[in-house]
Formats: C-alpha cells, sequence, structure tokens
C-alpha cells in the first residue's frame, strides 16, 4: 500500500487554486479567506510528514516513493514519482510554512486583481513542492519550469514600478539557465540507455545516479558546466546574480518572501541533488572545487560589501541573500558531510530569516508606501512590538549564538575549515560583514527620536500581522537551542552524498593508479590541513590520489 | 480518395448554396464547410480503420495511402475546422462574408492530401498549386483594404516564381529518371553519383522550392507580408495548415524520393537551418504588429524543425535520433496546430467594427476586457516558448533530444539560445496583455465560433502538454513504430 501524503501536499494548493477560480471576483474577501484556507490547510496537511519522517530519518533512500516508473508517459519513460530524503523533508516543510505565512502576508498588501493573485500564489507552491518532491527527472523539469511563470507574474502584475523590467529579466535569466540543463538531462537520458544493459531510456533519477557518474571526464565536466550555470543562476551565484535585486525590490512583498525563502533554495537543492552525485569527479577535481568556492567566497563578500552601502532597505536584504547563499554553496562545495549539513540548515535558516525580513521591510513599506532607509528613524518609539521582532531576526540572520543563523553558518564554517582553512578565514568575514549591515540599519530605522514627522502616526503591527512572525520565531528559536533533530534528519542523505562521491573518485583513482603509482609523500603533504577533525578519514588517501591524477 | 472527393462536392455544394443565402445568413457556409470537414474526417477515420500496414496505392501508383499521409490528412482537417470557427465573426465584421471564402478553405485542403499522399511528383505538383492558389486568393480575399490586396499579390508573384523552380528541378529530376513516380526517382537517383552536376542543380532547385513552401530563411520574404495582409482567420490557417502541408511534401521528396542525396541536402539545410533560426529571431524582437511578429516566430520555428531534419539526415535510417527527430517534427506540426491556432483566433477576435486590432498595443489591457481569452493567450504564447507543461515543450524535448543523439551539441546549444529571443518577443505580447493599462475599456464580445475555436485550441495544447502519451502513440503509429525501440526494453 503506497502512502500518497506527497501527493497530498503537493496538490492541495493547486485544488486550492482551482477552487479560487469558482469565486466571483468581486467578493474579496471570501477569496482572502479560501485561500489562506488552502494554504493554512496545505501547512497542516504537511505537518503528518512530521512525525512519520522521523520515525524513518535513518533509513537510507528515498522515502514516501510513490509511482511506479515509467507510468506517466512510457514512450519516453518518463514517470509520476515522488519521494523525499531527509534534505528535501526540510525544504518541503520550510515551503509549506512560507507559503502559507506569504499568503497571510498579503491580506492587505494585495487590494487589486485579488482573485488571480491568489490563484497564482497557490499554483506556485505547488509548482516549488513539486520541484523538491519528483524523483523523476521529465517531473522534475516540468515543475522547475512552469514555477517560473507564476513568479513571473507576480513580479510583473503586482510588483513595483519598474516591475516589467524585473520581470522580463528574472524569467529569462532563470530560464536560460534551464535550458542549458534541459541539454544536460538529455545527454543523461541518452547515455543512460547507451551504458545501461538492456538499453532503456529513463528519466528516473535513482536510475541515473547509477550511470551519470561513469560519464567520462572531459565530457562529464561540460554536463557539469550546464547544470552549474543553471544552478548558479537560481542560487544566485556571484557573477549571476544581477536579476535578484530587480526581481526582489519589484516583487511585492510575499513574492520576496518566496523567492528568498523557498525559490533560492532550487539553486543550492539543485547542487546537493544533481550536480554532486552526477558529477563525483567533476566536482571532486580540486580546479573545478577551488573554482566554485572562489566564486562563493566573492559572493559572501561581495554580497555583504555591497549591503552596506545600500540606501533601499529591501535591496539591502536581496544582497544580503547573495552573501549568505555563498554561505550555502561554500558548504555545498566542501564536500564534506559537516559543510553539506551545515549547508542544507542554512538554506532553512535562510528561509526563515530572510523570509522575515522581507516581511518587516514589507510592513513598513505598506504603512509608508517607501523603503528608503534615510526617510525612517527612531521607529522603535512608535513601534515598539515591531521593533522588537525585528530585532529578533535581525540577530539570526547575522548568526548570532542561541539563534538559527549561528548554527548553520558555524556547521558551514567548520565544513570549509576541514576542507582548507584557507576558505574559512576568507568566509568568516561575511559574518561580520552581515552584523554591520543588520545592525547599522537597525540602528538608522529604529534608534534614535523620531525624525520624520509621517513617521509619528505609525500603528504597531496587527494580531495578523504578528501571527506571520510567531512561527518563524519559534522555528529560529528551536533551530538556535536545539538543533540535534535536524542534524539527524541530514545525517543519512548527507553522509550518502558524501560517501558517493568519495568512492567514485576512489574508484577512478584506483583506475588511475594501475597507470601512475601515486608516490606517498607527495599524497601525504598533499592532505596538509585537511586532516582535522574530518569526517572523511576513511576516503583520504583516494581522495588525494584524484585530485593528483586530475592535477596531472 | 474518398476524403478528398467528398470535400470537394462540399466545396462546390457551398459555392450553389452561397447563391441562395441572404447576407445575414452566412453563418449557414460556415455550418456546410465544418460539416464538410466533419464527413470528411469520418471517412479518413474508416480508411484508417482499414488500412494495410503498408499503406494502399491507388491512382497507377501515384499516391500512397498510409499511416504518415492519414496522420497528416487528421492535422490538415483540425486546422481547417480551427479556422472556419474563428472565421465566421470575423467575416461579418470586415463585410466580407462570402461563400466563396469557405469553398476555396475546403479545396486548399484537398490540396494538401494530394500532397501528403503523393508519391508522383505531378500529383504533388498539382496538390501544391491547388493549395496554393486557393490561399493566394485568401489572402487578397478581403478586396477593400489595401494590405491585403498588396499581400496577395507579393505571395503570388514569388509563389508562382517558386513554384516555377520547383518545377524546373522536378522536370530535371524525371529526365534523369525516366518516370515521375519517386519510389523509381529514389532508385535512378541512387544510381547516380551525388556529385554530379544535373542531379546537384535538380536537388537544389527542388529544395528551393520547399524551402520557399516552409518559409525558410532565406526564401521567407513573403511571409511576414503575406500573414500581416492577409485575413487573420487565413493568417492562422497557412501557418499551420498549409506550412504542415509544405513538411509532408518535404519529407515525401527529400526522404522517400531523394534520401541517397542526403549527403548533398544536409549541409545545405544546416546553413537554412541556422539563418532560419537567426533571421527570424532577431527581426522578431523588433515587430509591434502581433501578425507579423507571429509571422517570424512561426518563421523561428521552421528554423527548430528543421534542426531536427538534420539530425534525422545525418543518421542512419530508423536509428533512435532518426525516430526521435521524425516524431519530433510530426509532434510539433501537431502541437504548432493547435497554439499557433488558438494564438491567432484571439488575435482574429480583436477586430472589431472599428479596430483592427493586430498591433501590440491592441493587446494592451486585454485581461481587463477579456480575462478568459487574455489567460489562454498567456497558455499559447507559453506554449510557442516551449515551457512545460504546455504543450510546446514536447516538441522541444524531441529535437533537442535528437540532436543530442546524433552528436549535434553545437547545433543544440544555438537552438536553446534562440528560444531565449521567443520568449522575450512572447513576453512582450503577453506584458502588454497582463501588465499594462486597456487603451479602451468595456468588455471584448467574443463570438461562440470564436469561442469553441480558442477553447479547443487551450485544451488541446493543455491536454497534449500534460499527459503526451496517446499522441505520441499515434505519431509512433503513423510512422510505423509499434513503440520505439527503447521503449519496448521499457515496458518489457
Amino acid at each position: 500500500m503506497q502512502s500518497h501524503i506527497l501527493s497530498i501536499i503537493l496538490f492541495t494548493p493547486l485544488v486550492g487554486a482551482l477552487a479560487l477560480l469558482f469565486v466571483p471576483k468581486e467578493n474579496k474577501n471570501a477569496i482572502r479567506w479560501i485561500a489562506n484556507l488552502f494554504a493554512f490547510g496545505g501547512f497542516l496537511i504537511s505537518l503528518p510528514l512530521v512525525p512519520m519522517f522521523w520515525a524513518q530519518r535513518f533509513e537510507p533512500g528515498f522515502k514516501f516513493l510513490e509511482g511506479t516508473p515509467n507510468n506517466w508517459i512510457p514512450s519516453i519513460g518518463a514517470g509520476y514519482n515522488l519521494g523525499i530524503d531527509g534534505i528535501s523533508f526540510l525544504l518541503i516543510m520550510l515551503t509549506t510554512l512560507l507559503g502559507w505565512i506569504s499568503i497571510l502576508s498579503s491580506w492587505t498588501a494585495i487590494e487589486n486583481r485579488v482573485k488571480e493573485y491568489y490563484v497564482w500564489f497557490l499554483v506556485l507552491q505547488t509548482g516549488m513542492l513539486g520541484v523538491f518532491m519528483a524523483l523523476d527527472f521529465f517531473l522534475f523539469f516540468v515543475f522547475w519550469e512552469a514555477m517560473l511563470v507564476p513568479m513571473y507574474l507576480l513580479i510583473g502584475i503586482w510588483g513595483g514600478p519598474r516591475k516589467l523590467y524585473a520581470a522580463i529579466k528574472f524569467f529569462l535569466y532563470t530560464l536560460l539557465g534551464s535550458v542549458l540543463m534541459l541539454l544536460g538531462i538529455l545527454y543523461l537520458y541518452f547515455h543512460h540507455h547507451t551504458v545501461s544493459n538492456p538499453q532503456v531510456f529513463t528519466f528516473s533519477i535513482p536510475e541515473l545516479y547509477k550511470t551519470a557518474p561513469l560519464i567520462p571526464f572531459n565530457i562529464a565536466i561540460w554536463l557539469f558546466v550546464a547544470f552549474f550555470i543553471g544552478f548558479a543562476i537560481k542560487v544566485p551565484m556571484f557573477p549571476f546574480h544581477t536579476w535578484l535585486p530587480d526581481a526582489h525590490v519589484e516583487a511585492p512583498t510575499a513574492g520576496s518572501v518566496i523567492l528568498a525563502g523557498v525559490l533560492l533554495k532550487m539553486g543550492t537543492y539543485g547542487f546537493v541533488r544533481f550536480s554532486l552525485p552526477f558529477f563525483p569527479s567533476v566536482v571532486s577535481h580540486p580546479r573545478v572545487q577551488n573554482w566554485v568556492i572562489v566564486l562563493s567566497l566573492i559572493g559572501i563578500i561581495y554580497g555583504a560589501l555591497v549591503s552596506l552601502m545600500q540606501k533601499d532597505m529591501k535591496k539591502l536584504v536581496a544582497y544580503s541573500s547573495v552573501s549568505h547563499l555563498g554561505f550555502c554553496t561554500l558548504g555545498i562545495f566542501a564536500l564534506n558531510s559537516a559543510g553539506l549539513t551545515g549547508s542544507v540548515l542554512q538554506q532553512i535558516n535562510h528561509g526563515i530569516s530572510t523570509g522575515a525580513l522581507f516581511l518587516i521591510v514589507g510592513i513598513l513599506y505598506e504603512r509608508r508606501h517607501t523603503r528608503e532607509i534615510a526617510e525612517y528613524g527612531g521607529i522603535s518609539n512608535v513601534m515598539p512590538i515591531y521593533a522588537t521582532i525585528t530585532m529578533i531576526m535581525f540577530l539570526s540572520s547575522m548568526g548570532l549564538p542561541l539563534l538559527n543563523g549561528f548554527v548553520g553558518e558555524f556547521t558551514i564554517l567548520q565544513g570549509a575549515f576541514t576542507a582548507n582553512w584557507k576558505w574559512a578565514a576568507w568566509a568568516a568575514p561575511g559574518v561580520v560583514l552581515a552584523a554591520a549591515y543588520l545592525l547599522w540599519l537597525y540602528q538608522r530605522v529604529f534608534f534614535g527620536t523620531v525624525t520624520n514627522a509621517k513617521n509619528e502616526k505609525l500603528h504597531d503591527l496587527t494580531p495578523r500581522e504578528i501571527l506571520t512572525f510567531v512561527p518563524l520565531i519559534i522555528m529560529a528559536l528551536w533551530i538556535g537551542l536545539y538543533p540535534k533533530p535536524f542534524f539527524q534528519i541530514l545525517e543519512q542523505p548527507v553522509n550518502q552524498i558524501v560517501q558517493n562521491i568519495h568512492d567514485k573518485s576512489n574508484a577512478n583513482a584506483a583506475v588511475n593508479a594501475q597507470v601512475a603509482p601515486v608516490p606517498g609523500p607527495t599524497a601525504a603533504a598533499e592532505i596538509g590541513s585537511d586532516e582535522v577533525g574530518s569526517n572523511l578519514v576513511v576516503s583520504k588517501p583516494g581522495l588525494t590520489a584524484a585530485r593528483l591524477k586530475a592535477s596531472n | 480518395m474518398l476524403p478528398m472527393v467528398e470535400l470537394t462536392i462540399f466545396a462546390l455544394g457551398i459555392l450553389l448554396i452561397d447563391l441562395m443565402v441572404p447576407q445575414g445568413w452566412k453563418w449557414i457556409n460556415a455550418l456546410g464547410a465544418f460539416v464538410g470537414v466533419l464527413f470528411s474526417a469520418v471517412c479518413v477515420w474508416q480508411i484508417q480503420s482499414m488500412l494495410p500496414a503498408r499503406g494502399l496505392l491507388g491512382f497507377y501508383n501515384s499516391l500512397l495511402v498510409d499511416r504518415f499521409a492519414i496522420y497528416f490528412w487528421y492535422l490538415f482537417l483540425a486546422g481547417a475546422a480551427i479556422s472556419i470557427l474563428a472565421s465566421v465573426h470575423y467575416l461579418d465584421v470586415e463585410n466580407e462574408h462570402h461563400g466563396e471564402y469557405y469553398s476555396l478553405l475546403l479545396l486548399s485542403v484537398v490540396g494538401m492530401m494530394c500532397m501528403a499522399a503523393g508519391i508522383d511528383i505531378v500529383l504533388i505538383f498539382i496538390g501544391l498549386e491547388l493549395m496554393a492558389i486557393s490561399t493566394y486568393v485568401l489572402v487578397g480575399f478581403l478586396r477593400r483594404d489595401r494590405r491585403s490586396n498588396e499581400a496577395a499579390l507579393k505571395y503570388l508573384l514569388l509563389g508562382a516564381f517558386s513554384s516555377g523552380i520547383f518545377a524546373y528541378g522536378l522536370s530535371l529530376f524525371y529526365g534523369i529518371a525516366g518516370s515521375t513516380n519517386l519510389g523509381i526517382i529514389a532508385r535512378a537517383v541512387s544510381a547516380q553519383s551525388p556529385h554530379n552536376p544535373v542531379v546537384v542543380i535538380a536537388l537544389l532547385t527542388t529544395m528551393v522550392g520547399l524551402l520557399f513552401k516552409i518559409a525558410a530563411v532565406p526564401f521567407h520574404q513573403w511571409a511576414p507580408d503575406a500573414y500581416e495582409g492577409a485575413p487573420t482567420s487565413i493568417t492562422g490557417f497557412m501557418s499551420v495548415a498549409v506550412k504542415a502541408a509544405a513538411w509532408a511534401m518535404l519529407f515525401r521528396i527529400l526522404l522517400f524520393g531523394l534520401w541517397p542525396l542526403r549527403s548533398v541536402y544536409v549541409p545545405v539545410i544546416v546553413i537554412v537551418a541556422i539563418a532560419t533560426m537567426t533571421g527570424a529571431n532577431f527581426a522578431a524582437l523588433t515587430q509591434t504588429n502581433t501578425k507579423r511578429l507571429l509571422a517570424y516566430s512561426s518563421i523561428a520555428h521552421v528554423g527548430y524543425m528543421l534542426l531536427a531534419f538534420v539530425a534525422m539526415g545525418t543518421s542512419q535510417l530508423g536509428s533512435a535520433a532518426f525516430l526521435d527527430g521524425f516524431k519530433g517534427i510530426l509532434i510539433y506540426l501537431l502541437v504548432y496546430t493547435f497554439m499557433n491556432l488558438g494564438a491567432f483566433a484571439v488575435i482574429t477576435s480583436l477586430r472589431q467594427r472599428n479596430v483592427i486590432g493586430d498591433e501590440l498595443d491592441d493587446m494592451a489591457g486585454l485581461y481587463k476586457r477579456a480575462p478568459v481569452e487574455a489567460t489562454l493567450m498567456l497558455l499559447f504564447l507559453l506554449s510557442l516558448a516551449g515551457i512545460p507543461p504546455a504543450a510546446g515543450f514536447l516538441g522541444k524535448y524531441y529535437i533537442f533530444l535528437s540532436l543530442i543523439e546524433s552528436g549535434h551539441y553545437g547545433l543544440a546549444s544555438l537552438g536553446v539560445l534562440y528560444s531565449l529571443f521567443g520568449l522575450y518577443y512572447y513576453l512582450k505580447i503577453a506584458n502588454a496583455m497582463l501588465m499594462r493599462a486597456p487603451m479602451e475599456t468595456g468588455r471584448l464580445p467574443v463570438s461562440i465560433g470564436m469561442r469553441c475555436a480558442v477553447g479547443v485550441a487551450a485544451l488541446a495544447t493543455i491536454v497534449i502538454g500534460v499527459y503526451p502519451e496517446p499522441f505520441i502513440r499515434s505519431v509512433n503509429w503513423s510512422l510505423g513504430i509499434v513503440q520505439s525501440p527503447h521503449v519496448a526494453a521499457v515496458l518489457k
């Protein structure tokens, strides 16, 4: 008996969107109630997944599998296959939570074309959940691209003054990445057919896991690049990030929350789910690894420095995302379990805290219709509850101990340090800069006396607005104080991915070793400072051999 | 032959009935034409059910009714049916509601059917001319409209010229083979060296004719003008059915007849495909007239399909790359029929008493004036841009798959990059529709026929996109593949 919980979670928002189509568009409150009902329902329905998943958190492989291979389009070998592991489980929970919060936060912010707004938002929700659940590449790609459409509309219709530009830029940029990825997917699909016995065409991701690492290095590097561009644009990593500030600044508040909270995670999720297992020989190649790490480090420092200079609050938060996501990619490409665990956890943290930051900016914007920092000052006098919540979320975002950001960043830095202490040394200033731009922002907006007369009459948070923050604060405290459950959930999938990379590199190295034996002393020297506290001592010599082989 | 005879009878019947129908009742002609198309489809279905696997030969081996032909026949009939639905109200508004319109439409379908089923160059040419002459007249059907007249004249002159060159090429093949039958020509050509100058000249002149008909760069000049000037309902019809017929003819001639010469024509097609994608996509970026924009976009789509043809031409007959390329083009034509007709139907509905409605500005704020049509237009545009789950993605999927399978990574990358251009100009229309304020207020009146046309096209676009299995199977069937060889392994 299959469990259909994933399908139920996946399609609840879509059902809501269809239900909304039958409500007359003049009846705005009914539309709001129904949309919130389905969004909250979607979150509630996903809650039973928690104990169910918890019970089997250490079991290997994907869980809650649905569908048989090729059951959707047998002619091309595509199936409606769903399944999750610890990584996608956390991201799914984040998505259902943020989806509900964003829809709740839009109650008063959206006044025109209300019906369409909620319909598209719920469609978007289904698209995002599908990306994290799909175990079939064809299905994954459908969700991955289909989800762009509602986001494009959310930015383009309900966005700010430069919405048309931002919407088209967002769509074109992300589509550029995904069409290159499509070619990569098609190659993997075709390659699977050539090497599998009997010859089979299939898009099933677990099947492709078996054959993709067999692709020779000189082709795999190109495939890696095709996938990398797709994911790096989504994350966004340093040279591909220019769409992000535009999209964020123009998007409506809830759109920004989802964009930062969930959409960006699809890029990092792609790295973890596809790039690492498909191309182990490429990602563990020291030059490739170095390049990606350098881009991540540039992203961390550059994003933070640019944030420091912003006059617009929302732009500041947008650039801070570039910096925070730099940490995530750093953790992923450290290629050890500490880095990877920290990265996934930091993705959740970023969703929680940056989502909250966008809500915070949105609340002020809704009251004053400006996001210029210079317009504000002394807000803590008129809006004390708001100021308190903001402080908590700022502290969480900058990585203060006892709050969630600290746990994630610390684990990532630990992983980076294990791999190469210089990486950690370069990343650490990012934490300091984050404190700088956030605290400076806080000082300018909240402290002092009310300088602008327009700010004197601002009313504090309504109960609905407080409600949007409560779950986020609870989660921030929970991850900050007691992150152990999260680490346990991530343990199995992360170890499997890391183990897989090192096994595959070992295999390659073993083949290579027969041709050119690696001299022992050099191998020892190469390891250098990597030794400290690594979980991967087992596979170290092999890894080093692989590096040597690659550098030859 | 039955469906063609039946369509011809209806075409002539409409001319007679038209004399008796008063001005306000001209929709009876449309009804007649629609019933004719339905009857014809039933005939095709009957033939299909009794068809042997190898097909039926007829008329002294000039006509081969095989599954390939049947597939295209259905396609033409579907295109004609949707166009008829979209025409009724439009012609009333244009004040040009005459029975000849439907009659010519049906006759052009007869021509197309001959093109798809012909394996004799004389029959193919007659079919081509029947289709072409009917369309020349239809393009110029708005007698009082200067643009329509201009378009018809240009189309006629260029079309006649290209037909002449085409006929010249075919006559050379007749000279080489001593027969007009494509099978015999294929045998004669394979005996010749592919570098024999006569063969090369014959091939190149024939290809000029074929490439002109599918509107590939550099033989595309007629298309934007003809598409812009023609009655909008005819523009949609031309861009799908006429183009599909030209592709059917291209397959018959280049694959069935001239396959031995593929080492000569594939390099030419590579260049033409690249030129087509480049020229059309760049030209489309700057258009402000929606009909012209979609004209260039349809040229760009020809470029993608030519890519698949390159993949076919460079791989073994019957290999996975060959079959996927072939399936790609057939599915693309099927999908394109619905999504493009849908898009043109929406543009057609913008034509009102005092508005021409084919400028991008006329699209502004369409969402406010006709929410359903605007949303469906968005679906068609996304499908044209190849975004899943709309059907357009499926065609793109097969085309790029065939390119990957045949090792054309460069061409595949070029193709996907150009699809970004496509997205940009389709989004221009979407932006105008959904995000700009309307130029005029008031709801857009949409006739029932139009609603049916748009609805059917949208339904097909979404169904083919979400559950393509039966459609892939029908394409497999039409190519005589029980299942693709690789999938046989999947299904065990």
